[in-house]
């Protein structure tokens, strides 16, 4: 359902022309136009990397462009900071939300902008009750009082939201505002949207997820490595063509799972439960198999994961490899027993972003690695030498920090240090977030291959495409509970979905 | 992913013709523990040649001694530093040993060497509150050691009151300034030397090093690791405790007198040495021969001034500069490297 | 809607059922106020058992030395506050405040007739310069405050010995209308801790009533976010140092009025104290929460121990190891209740979502 177009003819409210912006050596932005005008919702696609993140961040003001002009009602728009934007009426809702956790609902939402009573003091009962009115609006309820600390993200991001509708913005931008919102939430957030454009301001929409783009949006731009590619009326735009712009190339099918022999049950998993996370959670995964655990974001997949490999600690339950019980809590003995996780969280949790790429490759190996109790740099060289050449990492140097490579080669240096280990079991949570088409696939066909060789691998995935095409069996989760088991030949979008969202749960 | 356009690139460390100048002052600048050697080596040869007394035996005699308890506590204090926590009480549990060394020397009856034992032991159990604290609760390591920083303090006020015990038999007063024979190089540097070595060898070349610096940087990304995160700090600052343990022994036998306040304030120049020495106090980043130039330049400097007449106490200019100065200009030359690469990177632009 | 209503008609709650008849106030306030509150109590338990054991203890002369001693230290936590708020800490405080009472002394020393408000003025904006000083280099070194302010103890303090050069100032060197501001009393309260009240009731209210106090928060809760939200962090960061090196200027003249007697070690090892008083005050080492009014009476409560001990004949060298087990108690009970307000929430909020 794509809305009516509003005109374009008209002068725009906001343009960018030829904004370029480098960090470093690494141009992110290569000379950006975009044009917003009054009542348009604006779709921003392209690949990660693609520079979506930056143009909001100049967006917010939170980088300057090196060069490039931007106008607002055809005045030029100069940012110096945040604080600029938000002058300017441009509100932006981040990726991450950025709330202050000491601090209430209503503080976050009015932070530098509270009402204020005699002396310039802050009227806290009045902001109190504009936090509710915009809840309301919302139809959400939070109580505006609490703090913010121990949010729901969901919620955090309905703050965010409410933040943002409180500047009565003129531009307001989403960046994947929807990642962890419900259906029902995320149609509160497009019905706020449209009101925002039926009153002429313009929103610019980023988003993964098509069905969401061409609901809400009236025109699309595609970035594609840091430059404009196009822009064009939603409704003449087949989601295909998006995708090959995007791309910049056609794309086949991505996910070559093939058929492996299944061996024995190597991992299993025994009414394991962690309080207010997830409760009583069996299942078993056998040699050769990939068995897909999929569920909303929040529904206690990647908990599930941590407890496995015992990054967290479980109340119940039991956790087997090859048929003996690993120690609850001991990450080394897990990894010992012969687990690997590769955690959804590759800057936090996956890599020592300042260490180099061979350290890194070599941290879980470091034990193995050593003679005589000590290890010197040539082990740790070689080892790092072999399996970033195994798995095609592109570093310049083994020796640079793992920061400056691409979110794709990051992605393969963390499997590189969990293959290193050799595992029976790979548990790999959201396999190919945040990497470019080209090294997803590799990614697949190496998951395919190591499946091949007899691994048994969990995988958590909240795409679609990938937990259809790679899973030989799908475990869904909703609310910290397995919902439903399907098999390969079941399992499709709507009985996903359905058992996600808690539908028909019956178990 | 917000901050992928950062790092959007595979690396490019080009080599370009004609910044060979530029790169050699990088280079040097680059090193920070070259930076502090130099430091040290120009002091050195300026204080020798233009103090009195300074280049004799007896003044390197008694400036390695004063170097040794700062040099043994910033052992245990370059790893707490680079996981990225931070121990303040080690002063005060230098303290508290040191009288009750002095206490237990007085009224106990037991020899000596059983006290030293039981008195490194002591510093252990005192270095593994500290831990506890810090790990077994989650508490910041900088509060939980100024508490105790306080508490040890004050026990060893308590243990010895305003008292001093200084009836330590002579051959150990003795023992502990005598010199290698004929040098005028303490014995007890031998000792010293070798914990040094240990520590390095450990920072630097075992697997438990690895991963001391991975938590440093990220310790969730170490957890996911299989490293025992808090396990590992605890016993870092049980081992804190053991040398400050052993340092109370030293300064209780060298001055010959176990007071109440002992090592007062010490807590600070290690600090100051340690991250003098290049090491980060965000954590992650510095190596033990660094820390140890640092405790060098920080005690030869002041070596130096004292016998050229300065007053002791104003000497904290001199400590309190050096530390300011120390994360300072690594700093400024950053600023100074970016602003130079960004010269580098317009000019072809511009030509 | 009246303005004497304290808020909105009925309101949808966070979906707490289970707690229909919840106060009007926010539990991020009442937070507070159970940590004030409860360190009232312990003020309240201490006195009283203390003048259980030794009735002269509430007299009048003694309760006008504990606030004459808490005074000082009172107006030096309530500035540490507005540092620690926005996750930094000023471990300098100590040695400004010795540098500008012995600074004092010798202005009057050089310039007897000096009007004593001028030497306050002259003291407090050299305390701010101080914390120009440590601003200024935070702003530049992005490193922790922490480091920083280590290096300016040293270095202000050694500043201090090098000017004094082993020579000290008596009372007998100081107009008696200044030195009266030391001891002088209204209606039996000394001046000395009227000022300090001033001063708790002005930073107090500054933090919970104005936009840019809620921002200092707002910067110790979470920088980055602080940043995206247009905060200019670094200018706040700066002004608050300034602002606590003019509290701790304040502080050292008022020292210099007190105590009479100056040498260039007043007020060494004061720094530890002022951070255990904000941190018994219930003011987060870490950032983001915590009131002046706490701090103030971690720093009451602290003077008063000290007090204490001395009336019920314990050993005076136990204070300084009560204060060390006081800052551990008050982080651990802190953390403590971190965790259950959080358990708590996190049921709350555990809604479909």
């Amino acid at each position: 359902m794509t809305a009516d177009a509003p005109g374009t003819d008209g002068a725009p409210l906001l343009v960018l022309d030829g904004v370029t912006k480098s960090f470093g050596a690494v141009a992110a932005l290569r000379g950006v136009h975009l044009a917003l005008h009054p009542g348009e919702a604006h779709a921003l696609v392209g690949e990660n990397g693609a520079g979506k993140s930056t143009l909001v961040k100049i967006l917010a003001g939170a980088h300057p462009p090196d060069s490039g002009e931007m106008t607002l009602d055809g005045q030029p728009l100069r940012l110096r900071g945040p604080a600029d934007a938000r002058a300017a009426g441009i509100a932006v809702i981040y990726q991450e939300p950025t709330l202050f956790p000491d601090l209430s609902v209503a503080e976050n939402i009015f932070m530098g902008r509270q009402p204020l009573r005699g002396l310039r003091r802050i009227d806290s009962a009045a902001m109190n009750r504009d936090a509710e009115r915009l809840f309301q609006r919302l139809g959400v309820r939070i109580d505006p009082a609490r703090p913010a600390r121990g949010l729901s993200i969901a919620d955090q991001q309905l703050v965010e939201i409410a933040k943002a509708i409180s500047f009565d913005a003129r531009v307001l931008v989403m960046d994947e505002p929807t990642a962890a919102l419900s259906g029902v939430e995320v149609e509160r957030l497009f019905a706020v949207a449209r009101s925002l454009c039926e009153r002429g301001a313009a929103v610019l929409f980023i988003s993964h997820r098509f069905d969401e783009v061409f609901d809400l949006c009236h025109r699309v731009t595609v970035l594609r490595d840091g430059a404009w590619v196009s822009s064009d009326p939603a409704a003449d735009l087949p989601i295909d063509e998006v995708v090959r712009r995007m791309v910049g190339r056609d794309v086949s099918s991505l996910y070559p799972k093939q058929a492996a022999e299944l061996r024995d049950t190597l991992l299993e998993v025994r009414g394991l439960t962690r309080a207010g996370v997830f409760t009583d959670v069996s299942f078993s995964v056998r040699g050769g198999e990939i068995v897909a655990l999929a569920g909303l974001v929040g529904a206690g997949r990647s908990e599930v994961a941590r407890a496995v490999f015992g990054v967290d600690r479980y109340d119940a339950g039991e956790v087997l490899v090859a048929g003996r019980a690993v120690p609850a809590g001991r990450p080394g003995r897990a990894i010992a027993a012969g687990m690997a996780l590769v955690p959804e969280d590759r800057r936090q949790q996956g890599l020592v972003m300042e260490l180099s790429v061979e350290r890194n490759a070599t941290l879980a190996r470091r034990r193995a690695l050593s003679r005589l109790g000590l290890l010197l740099g040539g082990a740790e060289r070689a080892e790092a030498r072999n399996w970033t050449r195994r798995l095609q990492v592109k570093a310049a140097r083994l020796g640079a920090p793992v920061a400056t490579l691409s979110g794709g080669n990051q992605q393969k240096v963390v499997l590189a240090k969990w293959l290193a280990t050799e595992p029976r079991i790979l548990i790999i949570d959201e396999p190919t977030r945040g990497i470019d088409v080209g090294t997803k696939a590799e990614v697949h066909r190496l998951l395919s291959e190591l499946a091949g060789e007899g691994l048994a691998i969990l995988m958590i995935s909240s795409e679609l495409p990938e937990v259809l095409g790679m899973a030989d069996r799908v475990l869904v989760m909703h609310e910290g509970r397995l919902v439903r088991e399907l098999s390969r030949a079941e399992a499709d979008e709507t009985s996903i979905m359905y058992a996600a969202t808690g539908q028909g749960v019956t178990a | 992913m917000a901050h992928d356009s950062l790092y959007a690139a595979p690396p490019t460390v080009e080599a370009e013709p004609g910044a060979g100048r530029l790169a050699t002052l990088r280079g040097l600048l680059g090193s920070w523990d070259a930076a502090v050697v130099a430091a040290l080596v120009v002091v050195v040869l300026v204080a020798g040649l233009t103090v009195e007394n300074f280049a004799t035996g007896r003044n390197a005699q008694f400036l390695l001694l004063d170097l040794v308890p700062l040099a043994l506590i910033a052992l245990p204090m370059t790893l707490i530093v680079i996981t990225g926590e931070i121990d303040l009480s080690v002063a005060s549990m230098v303290g508290l040993c040191s009288t009750l060394m002095g206490q237990l020397w007085l009224s106990s009856g037991l020899s000596l060497e059983l006290i030293c034992v039981l008195v490194v032991l002591l510093g252990a159990v005192l270095g593994a509150v500290n831990g506890l604290f810090v790990t077994g609760f989650g508490l910041p390591s900088l509060a939980v050691t100024i508490g105790t920083l306080a508490l040890y303090r004050g026990l060893s006020f308590v243990v010895l009151g305003d008292q001093a015990v200084a009836d330590f038999p002579a051959d150990w007063t003795a023992a502990v300034v005598r010199n290698i024979p004929g040098t005028s190089i303490p014995v007890v540097l031998v000792p010293l030397l070798l914990l040094a070595l240990v520590f390095g060898v450990v920072l630097h070349a075992t697997p438990a090093g690895r991963a001391l610096y991975a938590m440093g940087n990220n310790d969730q990304a170490a957890t996911f690791t299989g490293v025992s995160v808090a396990r590992t700090k605890f016993w870092l600052f049980v081992v804190s405790g053991a040398v400050c343990g052993l340092v109370g022994i030293f300064w209780t036998l060298r001055y010959a007198s176990a007071r109440g306040d002992n090592a007062t304030g010490l807590e600070l120049t290690v600090v100051t040495a340690v991250l003098l020495g290049g090491v980060s106090i965000f954590g992650g980043r510095g190596a033990l021969l660094g820390v140890l130039a640092g405790v060098l330049l920080l005690g030869v400097l002041r070596n130096a001034l004292q016998l050229a007449d300065v007053d002791a106490n104003a000497l904290t200019i001199v400590t309190g500069t050096l530390l300011i100065a120390s994360v300072v200009l690594p700093n400024a030359v950053a600023d100074i490297r970016a602003r130079l690469h960004r010269r580098r990177q317009r000019q072809p632009v511009a030509s | 809607m009246s303005r004497t209503d304290t808020g909105a008609p009925e309101r949808a709650t966070g979906n707490a059922p289970t707690d229909p008849d919840r106060p009007r106030r926010g539990l991020t306030e009442r937070l507070l106020a159970v940590r004030e509150l409860s360190l009232l109590i312990a003020l309240g338990l201490l006195v009283l058992v203390t003048t259980v054991r030794n009735d002269r203890f509430l007299s009048g002369q003694s309760v006008k030395d504990l606030l004459l001693g808490c005074a000082i230290l009172v107006i030096l936590a309530v500035g540490q506050t507005l540092v620690i708020v926005t996750r930094n800490v000023d471990l300098s405080v100590g040695s400004i405040l010795g540098l500008v009472a012995f600074a004092t002394g010798s202005l009057f020393l050089s310039a007897p007739g000096t009007p004593w408000p001028l030497a306050l003025v002259l003291g407090v904006a050299l305390g701010a310069l101080c914390g120009v000083v440590n601003g200024g280099l935070i702003a530049v070194a992005r490193v922790p405050a922490l480091v920083i302010t280590l290096g300016t103890l040293y270095a202000f303090r050694g500043v201090d010995y090098y000017w004094a050069s082993g020579r000290q100032i008596n009372a007998a060197d100081m107009p008696p209308s200044f030195l009266r501001l030391g001891n002088q009393t209204v209606l039996g309260v000394p001046v000395l801790f009227l000022v300090a009240l001033v001063v708790v009731a002005a930073v107090g209210f500054y933090l919970r009533s104005y936009r840019s106090g809620r921002e200092l928060y707002a910067i110790g809760s979470e920088p980055a976010a602080a940043r995206l939200s247009g905060i200019p962090v670094g200018r706040r960061v700066f002004a608050v140092f300034v602002a606590n090196g003019a509290l701790a200027g304040l502080a050292g003249v008022l020292y210099a009025a007190r105590f009479g007697t100056l040498d260039a070690a007043a007020g060494t090892g004061l720094e530890l104290q002022v951070v255990a008083a904000a941190v018994v005050g219930g003011v987060a080492i870490f950032g983001g929460s915590g009131s002046a009014y706490g701090a103030a009476l971690g720093a009451v409560l602290l003077t008063t121990i000290g007090s204490s001990l001395a009336v019920l004949r314990i050993d005076p060298f136990w204070q300084q190891a009560v204060v060390g087990a006081l800052i551990l108690a008050a982080i651990g009970l802190d953390r403590l209740l971190a965790l259950r307000v959080a358990a708590r929430l996190r049921g709350r909020s555990a809604h479909g979502a």
